[in-house]
């Protein structure tokens, strides 16, 4: 995983350690972007540990968060809004 | 600047600050203690809104009341609740610090009370200036507590490691650096246990994560929040590495309680977390300002609150100096913000330079210099049931 130093557009990113990569969509700062691709159920590394497993298959360039990477311990954060993190409202 | 004035207690122990403290004793008590503490800026309060009594939330008060920031004490209560506040008022005597306590009920209403209470503030003032001994201090004196909130994808990245950098330096010079947040070591139990200093330090950091994990379990909620997730955060392990940052990369020494001490200076966990057998009494990490206290209760002159989002919270008896690691946040919210760390990312200072400035920063504060927290006012507080096995009361107020 890579991090967003700044919020970026799709398009060419500049990495730090100088890797090529291009997202594919608009991704936020402190939001994270792949490096590499990853099978579903497979490990998402970063800072060198497994923070997660992909829920689907990710490409690189790809936004990684809720909607794609699931924690090991704790259930509920990928029932969350990826986007404010907020619980779906459930209305009676 | 190597040494400045503290404030030297009877106990041996030096305070950064020379404050009366009001300790309500239930919350039908809190309206009059804030009225006694109005507009007086050497007047903190805190509080246990429960009627019913409980050890934790007691060692707590003591240890507030008894803090080496602290130098005298009121405590007020109702009349009819379990937590008697001239115990309170009692360990405050016991070591040496000008104290008085009051019922509301026996003063005759809210009025009496507050207006009782307000001559106590003036006569206790009176003794801790005629008693007050300064002692020059050092870092070698300071215990330092601190805890993230409001955490994004930066605070892993600039804010911790830049207090992490800093506890380095404040060990080395053999100070005392306390970290929290056992429930924020999730999937990191082996990287926890790697940097304990010796067996018995293993054996009790990994009693502590063992706790924090099965009480996570038990009542299904992780230390995530959706700010967090908004921020960039996806997962509670990643949450949980860009936390265990700020511990720095020193020697845990073992694990402390709430309201306990450290026993010696260099690098210490406090567990806050609930003991097992009693897990659903109590929340861990209900609130940032928890965390706060218990870091306090622990003996912390000063608090170092790493925040990317942004936070406005302070606390009493120990300024909070406000860290973010984004530089976004820190315009945004200059007024709350001491310290950019977001300029490692940036480029413009190196990490070390960051843990230089900060410690820097935290000696500036323990001169005497406010924080902005402290300046803005921001005093508050969260004291609550808990359960855990601590040492005897008796032992727990040092008595």
């Amino acid at each position: 995983m890579a991090t967003l130093m700044e919020d970026a557009p799709a398009g060419e990113l500049q990495v730090v350690g100088g890797l090529s990569l291009s997202a594919l969509e608009a991704i936020s700062l402190g939001h994270k972007v792949s490096l590499l691709p990853i099978a579903c159920d497979s490990p998402v590394i970063k800072y060198g540990v497994t923070i997660g497993l992909a829920t689907r298959n990710i490409q690189p360039g790809e936004w990684v968060h809720l909607h794609n990477c699931r924690s090991l311990l704790d259930a509920r954060s990928s029932t969350l809004d990826p986007h404010t993190g907020i619980p779906k409202v459930k209305l009676p | 600047m190597n040494a400045w004035q503290g404030y030297l207690r009877s106990d041996g122990a030096k305070g950064i600050r020379n404050l009366i403290l009001v300790v309500y004793t239930v919350e039908c008590a809190s309206f009059v203690a804030h009225e006694i503490a109005r507009g007086q800026e050497d007047v903190h309060v805190v509080g246990f809104p429960g009627c019913y009594d409980n050890d934790y939330a007691m060692r707590l008060m003591l240890a507030l009341a008894t803090h080496p920031n602290v130098g005298a004490c009121l405590a007020v209560g109702l009349g009819c609740e379990y937590t008697q506040p001239a115990n309170i008022a009692s360990a405050a005597t016991k070591s040496e610090r000008p104290s008085e306590w009051l019922f509301i009920q026996e003063q005759g209403g809210t009025r009496a009370a507050v207006e009782h209470g307000k001559q106590a503030v003036e006569r206790l003032r009176a003794q801790l200036a005629a008693r007050t001994q300064r002692a020059p201090m050092t870092v070698a004196d300071l215990v330092i507590g601190a805890e993230c909130g409001g955490s994004d994808g930066t605070s892993g990245l600039a804010g911790n490691p830049a207090v992490g950098r800093m506890y380095d330096l404040l060990v080395d010079q053999g100070g005392t650096a306390i970290f929290e947040e056992v429930v924020e070591m999730m999937g990191l139990r082996d990287i926890l246990l790697e940097r304990a200093a010796s067996a018995q330090a293993a054996r009790e950091l990994a009693a502590a994560y063992d706790k924090a994990e099965s009480y996570c379990r038990a009542v299904r909620q992780y230390s995530i929040s959706p700010g967090n997730f908004a921020g960039g955060l996806t997962t509670i392990e990643e949450k949980s590495m860009g936390a265990f940052a700020k511990s720095g990369s020193r020697p845990i020494q073992g694990v402390l309680r709430v309201s306990q001490p450290a026993p010696m200076p260099g690098l210490w966990l406090l567990d806050s977390v609930p003991d097992n057998h009693f897990m659903q009494f109590g929340y861990t990490n209900p609130n940032d300002t928890e965390g706060i206290m218990d870091l306090i209760s622990a003996g912390a002159h000063i608090i170092l609150f790493i925040t990317g989002r942004g936070s406005v919270i302070g606390s009493p008896v120990s300024p909070v100096i406000k860290v973010t690691g984004n530089s976004r946040t820190f315009r945004r919210m200059q007024e709350d913000m001491d310290f950019d760390a977001g300029r490692v990312l940036s480029g413009d200072i190196t990490l070390n330079q960051a843990g230089d400035e900060l410690l820097a920063l935290v000696q500036q504060v323990a001169a005497g210099a406010l924080s902005k927290p402290e300046a803005l006012g921001h005093r508050e507080y969260f004291l609550m049931y808990k359960h855990q096995d601590t040492p005897s009361l008796e032992t727990g107020c040092r008595a």
